[in-house]
């Protein structure tokens, strides 16, 4: 096995989950319990495949699959802060909207129940990574940009003030409800981002591509306890496992079966904090009574 | 108020016909508050008095009613947080509003971060809350993480955040009520600075021994009304607890109860009426407590070290002002909360680390002193409330037995005149008074030797209170122990056998109730007198 | 003075009826985008679910395994705790059952075969439930994220069980059971031929009942319910809120496991890989719509079955994936509505004063 390709076939993989985790740790940083990753990803493919589709530009499809994560993002976070609904419930209903969505789109746009027209990606190469992509480098990139962002910026001092203690926030003056709806909003596109490249890497929309890469990221957020950097590292990990299992798919070392679990195992085991407590924001999923 | 003629100059607060409602809830009718400048302004009341409220329509938290407020002269009625802030106008919480995870020098300039570009300028956050900690006297480290810090700490952070924004007048909501004596002494040095530097300061606390201590001038709230304004050096401690518990309500009270007696000072004597007659003196205690030490959220020691037994027959009065302990040690007894160390018994049984169904079974009632979050499900009808904790007795083989508990309600709906007399009502629509009621029917409509009533006429009417009263006497006709935790001190008075009083987690005296009256028992319960343990 | 409950009932049942007009509009614009009318279409779905016998028994077939998710999400939700993981639950009964009937052989009777399967599968969703209900407890992790996780771990474990172990050639699925098949309705209603309605719907209407006694008429319950509205005032009252978190989570998860017997003992008598198809998941939309109340759940399994099988009927007019979206905006119209027709209604509210 050769050691460039382990690394290049990983970070393919990793892309979608870098993004959607990091979107998902400012979202819920601020406090919104943020289950729509996977939602948010496959509407970002479908805009992004739709916008390509139609224009013929790859970057027109980027902004599309950026306006669809918009918007699906806005819902969350319209449901959740002005409306306060649960929000457990909210980003499962998301994550069962935009399959239906997609699907119903996919079948009036293109007549399709299962895929859409091949449209052009950024890779010139489809085998190789292709280190051209500009998605690519914007993926590896989210997750420093975020801990940049929450970390060494006023506003995501804020967004860690309201996470943790929104009435403290508010004694000064802050707006709890603007910083959580840019928040969520930024998840919302970030998530998308992460379908985008999917559908662009893999020159067309097919149904649910998403396939749960989303809850991975959901996993990789706590696993990685709502820190950009940590979680980036679960999702490398992550999806290094998923290259080691394809590599090795002949040797059997382990059922490809078992491989897949070992996102959510380790996030359980991180919950019940054998190996040191993962606790959430103090504020996460309270906007409720 | 005349009070600001004599200096020439407005008032650096000024509130008049302050109005506030929560539904039904008037926390403030017509109250007002004027604090000049350079002042120490005690701001004192029970529990309830509104002074919390008043002061959050201050610091632009609450919209009021009704009502004017200025600060230095200008009219600011209903402005919000940001004006307020803006307006010099800083608010220490009593609950502190600080977030834990972030640093002091973070939480401090939180809201007003300062930058440098897109950044957040963090080593300029540090240096300026270290100048201003040196300016203050307030000691603080700005780089260290807020959950790290001690209770005095974070509150020297709490006062830089409002020093940070310019705050000229300070507002400090029941500081000492978390502070140790040292700790105590360190913030007065603080705020005489303060004051000295030309601040205004407003302190809200019910601590008497501090007022004296530290105020210029002293207003007192009681029901959502402002009683009385006093200057610190002229009165007494005895005359600001008056002013705080009113004479005249503990009157119209005892009247209603059928203590009949003609002038209004000195009225302990009639304690004699209800005294010993029901216990005989070599009864067996029906609740001792030894020693019982109860350790706080905060980890500090709330009930520390406390004995006391009370004979079957007898009522023992716990006064004293709230957040002395009072609702850990009667947690502890119920079995809410862990003891630490020490024992309970109940007859001949220890109950120390029995459950609440075993002290139940053993004989203990008890009346919370928050009904909604403890005493009551609000969603759950009437009948059901009134068998809250005694779901086992009305169940046969697992299940209900709904025509029992339907009896059972009638019976106590009509025993105790709930109303409306609905037993399939949500407890929510009824009125305070009559929640008060289902939980006392409950409590005290069932076979039991030790009551604990705790605050068992807040938030009720005139008229339940005194149904509630009688039934107290009642029980102790027919030989209950009761514990009666009350804020109020005209109630302890009335009911009591012996009284004792809690003073930060101990009981400084335990008298007959002939003895007390609310002079005697004012000293005890602002901590400026002890007897020896 | 019954107006104080008839709030209550305004609070459980207004959100649903909000949600359906709402659902209605939004069916009416996808309808309308593909240049259809709405009234045909409507029309359409009905006649192809309760208008005919055999749609009318694919709908009785849905819901039957959604009122078992949806019976399963309440009861944890009436505890207040959320159980997503009924996909993983319903999974793990099905396979239980399965398991439990590959053992047995014709031989023996059904009046011992069917229980002893139902009990595997109820056992087979209890343990998997009993898992986030031990870890909260113990832990304090939260049953959400647990039983997210869990359903992914419990169904690729499922997966690879099958795929390597206990196959048919060339499927995903286990051998035929031996014994304890639940006969179909078509056996004695011919009318129903050819659909999947069988006799666990009378399995689920049981459950339903008995859930009903269980949390509005046991001692039990009434601890559980307590804990739900008001944790602080049912530990005063004596009840131990850890041990009801644990058996709540449990009983939720046996009570979807049972669902599974829908699927395997009364319609194709194996297990199959992918057999939840998603009924867990939408068993929180039915415990949702259905107000957490068990006649609520049945009504709310009809109703999302009869948006499920209606889309195939009018598929040729409109895709059926327009009651995918149905169902999204649905679940997300009530969990909005929740909240705020609370607060609207206890705006007004003034306590009854004596």
């Amino acid at each position: 096995m050769n050691p460039f390709d382990f690394v290049t076939q990983t970070l393919r993989i990793a892309v979608p989950y870098l993004f959607a985790a990091s979107g998902g740790v400012v979202a819920e940083r601020a406090g919104i319990i943020t289950l729509s990753l996977e939602g948010y990803m496959l509407t970002g493919a479908f805009s992004a495949t739709v916008g390509a589709h139609y224009s013929g530009n790859v970057w027109i499809g980027l902004l599309c699959g950026i306006l669809g994560g918009l918007i699906f993002g806005l819902l969350h976070a319209v449901a959740t802060i002005r409306f306060r609904a649960d929000q457990v419930v909210t980003g499962i209903a998301i994550n069962l909207l935009a399959i239906g969505i997609t699907r119903f789109f996919l079948k009036l746009a293109f007549d399709s129940s299962s895929n859409s027209p091949r449209i052009g990606g950024f890779a010139v190469n489809t085998s190789a990574l292709g280190f051209d992509n500009p998605l690519l480098w914007m993926g590896l990139l989210a997750a420093p940009a975020l801990a940049f962002l929450i970390y060494r910026t006023p506003y995501g001092l804020r967004v860690r003030a309201v996470g943790e203690h929104p009435e403290a926030a508010e004694s000064v003056g802050i707006s709890v409800k603007r910083v959580r709806y840019i928040a969520v909003a930024l998840s919302g596109v970030l998530a998308a981002l992460g379908g985008v490249f999917l559908a662009l890497d893999q020159h067309q929309f097919t149904d649910q591509m998403t396939a749960g890469r989303g809850f991975i990221a959901v996993a990789a957020v706590i696993f990685g306890r709502w820190d950009p950097m940590r979680a980036a590292l679960a999702c490398l990990l992550f999806a290094a496992a998923e290259t080691l299992q394809i590599q090795l798919q002949g040797n059997q070392i382990m059922a490809s079966q078992f491989v897949e679990m070992i996102p959510y195992v380790l996030t359980i085991i991180a919950l019940a904090g054998v190996v040191g407590r993962a606790v959430p924001p103090a504020a996460l999923g309270k906007t409720g009574d | 108020m005349t009070a600001s003629a004599e200096t020439n100059q407005s008032p650096a607060i000024l509130m008049r016909g302050i109005d506030k409602s929560f539904g039904s809830v008037r926390a403030n009718r017509a109250a007002s508050l004027e604090v000049l400048r350079g002042e120490i302004h005690a701001l004192v009341g029970e529990n309830g008095a509104g002074k919390s409220t008043l002061m959050r329509i201050l610091g632009g938290l609450q919209k009021l009613d009704a009502g004017t407020v200025e600060v230095n002269g200008k009219d600011v009625t209903g402005w919000t947080t940001s004006d307020a802030i803006a307006a010099g106008i800083g608010v220490v919480h009593q609950h502190f509003m600080l977030v834990p995870t972030l640093t002091v020098a973070e939480n401090i300039v939180l809201g007003q971060e300062p930058k440098k570009g897109v950044r957040f300028d963090y080593a300029w956050a540090v240096a300026e809350v270290e100048t201003l900690s040196k300016e203050t006297g307030l000691v603080v480290r700005a780089d260290q993480k807020v959950s790290e810090l001690s209770v005095g700490e974070a509150q020297r952070v709490e006062i830089l955040k409002t020093l940070f924004r310019g705050a000229k007048i300070l507002v400090l909501d029941e500081p000492t009520a978390v502070l140790s004596p040292p700790e105590v002494r360190d913030l007065w040095v603080v705020l005489r600075r303060l004051r000295d530097a030309g601040g205004t300061i407003v302190l809200i606390t019910h601590r008497l021994d501090e007022v004296i201590e530290i105020s210029d001038v002293i207003t007192v709230m009681r029901a959502g009304e402002t009683v009385t304004r006093l200057e610190t050096g002229k009165t007494t401690p005895a005359e600001i607890a008056k002013a705080m518990v009113g004479r005249d309500v503990a009157l119209a009270a005892r009247q209603a109860a059928g203590l009949a007696h003609a002038g209004d000072a000195g009225d302990a004597g009639d304690a004699a009426q209800h005294m010993g007659a029901h216990t005989s003196a070599d009864a067996a205690s029906a609740l001792s407590v030894t020693n019982l030490v109860v350790m706080g959220s905060r980890g500090t020691r709330e009930v520390d070290g406390v004995t006391f037994s009370i004979r079957p027959g007898e009522i023992l009065g716990l006064a004293g002002v709230e957040g002395n302990g009072q609702t850990e040690l009667i947690e502890a007894l119920a079995g809410l909360r862990a003891v630490e160390s020490g024992s309970i018994r109940i007859d001949t049984r220890d109950v120390t680390y029995d459950n609440v169904g075993q002290r139940r079974d053993a004989g203990l009632s008890h009346i919370p002193e928050d009904r909604h979050r403890r005493g009551l499900i609000l969603d759950y009808s009437v009948a059901d409330n009134l068998v809250l904790g005694r779901q086992r007795e009305f169940a046969s083989r697992g299940m209900l037995d709904g025509a029992r508990i339907a009896a059972n309600a009638q019976t106590q709906i009509e025993a105790f005149d709930i109303r409306p007399p609905s037993s399939s009502l949500p407890a929510r629509s009824l009125s305070g008074g009559n929640q008060q009621k289902v939980v006392v029917a409950r409590e005290m409509g069932r076979e039991f030797t030790v009551l604990l009533a705790s605050q068992p006429t807040r938030g009720v009417d005139v008229g339940a209170i005194e149904f509630i009263h009688s039934r107290i006497r009642e029980a102790r006709a027919a030989g209950k122990a009761i514990l009666l935790v009350s804020a109020e001190l005209n109630e302890v008075l009335a009911l009591a056998d012996r009284i004792a009083v809690m003073y930060r987690g101990r009981f400084v005296t335990v008298m007959p109730a002939a003895d007390a009256s609310e002079d005697v028992l004012g000293e005890y319960m602002i901590g400026s007198k002890k007897d020896a343990a | 003075m019954t107006s104080r409950f008839r709030t209550q009932l305004e609070e459980a049942l207004f959100p649903p009826i909000i949600a359906l007009l709402i659902a209605l509009v939004c069916g009416d614009l996808l309808i309308m985008s593909y240049g259809q009318s709405p009234a045909t279409v409507y029309r359409l779905l009905l006649e192809g679910t309760w208008g005919n016998a055999y749609g009318f028994g694919q709908v009785l077939y849905k819901a039957t395994t959604l009122a078992f998710t949806g019976l399963a999400v309440s009861l944890g939700i009436r505890a207040g705790l959320f159980n997503v993981g009924a996909e993983g639950q319903l999974a793990a009964g099905g396979f239980a059952a399965a398991f439990v009937g590959l053992h047995l052989t014709s031989a023996v009777p059904w009046l011992i075969a069917i229980p002893l399967c139902m009990m595997g599968a109820a056992v087979g969703g209890g343990i998997v439930g009993a898992v986030p209900g031990y870890l909260r407890v113990k832990f304090g992790a939260h049953e959400v994220i647990v039983t997210i996780m869990l359903n992914f771990i419990v169904l690729a474990l499922l997966n690879w069980l099958i795929a390597n172990h206990i196959h048919v050639e060339e499927t995903l699925h286990t051998p035929e059971i031996g014994a304890g098949a639940i006969p179909r309705l078509d056996a004695f209603m011919p009318a129903f031929h050819g659909s999947a309605a069988n006799l666990s719907m009378v399995v689920a209407a049981i459950t339903a009942l008995a859930g009903w006694y269980y949390l509005f008429r046991s001692r039990r319950g009434f601890e559980l319910r307590a804990v739900g509205l008001q944790p602080d005032a049912a530990e005063y009252g004596g009840v131990s809120v850890r041990g009801v978190w644990f058996r709540a989570l449990t009983l939720s998860g046996a009570i979807a496991g049972l669902g599974g017997i829908n699927y395997v003992l009364g319609y194709k008598h194996y297990y199959e890989d992918g057999l939840a198809g998603g009924a867990g998941f939408l068993g929180i939309a039915v415990a949702l719509v259905g107000r957490n109340h068990p006649l609520g759940v049945i009504i709310a399994a009809l109703f999302f079955a009869t948006l499920s099988q209606g889309g195939l009927a009018i598929h040729a007019f409109v895709p059926k994936q327009m009651v995918e979206v149905l169902q999204g905006v649905v679940i997300l119209a009530v969990a909005m509505s929740v909240p705020e027709v609370r607060r609207v209604l206890r705006l007004g509210r003034k306590p009854v004063t004596a």
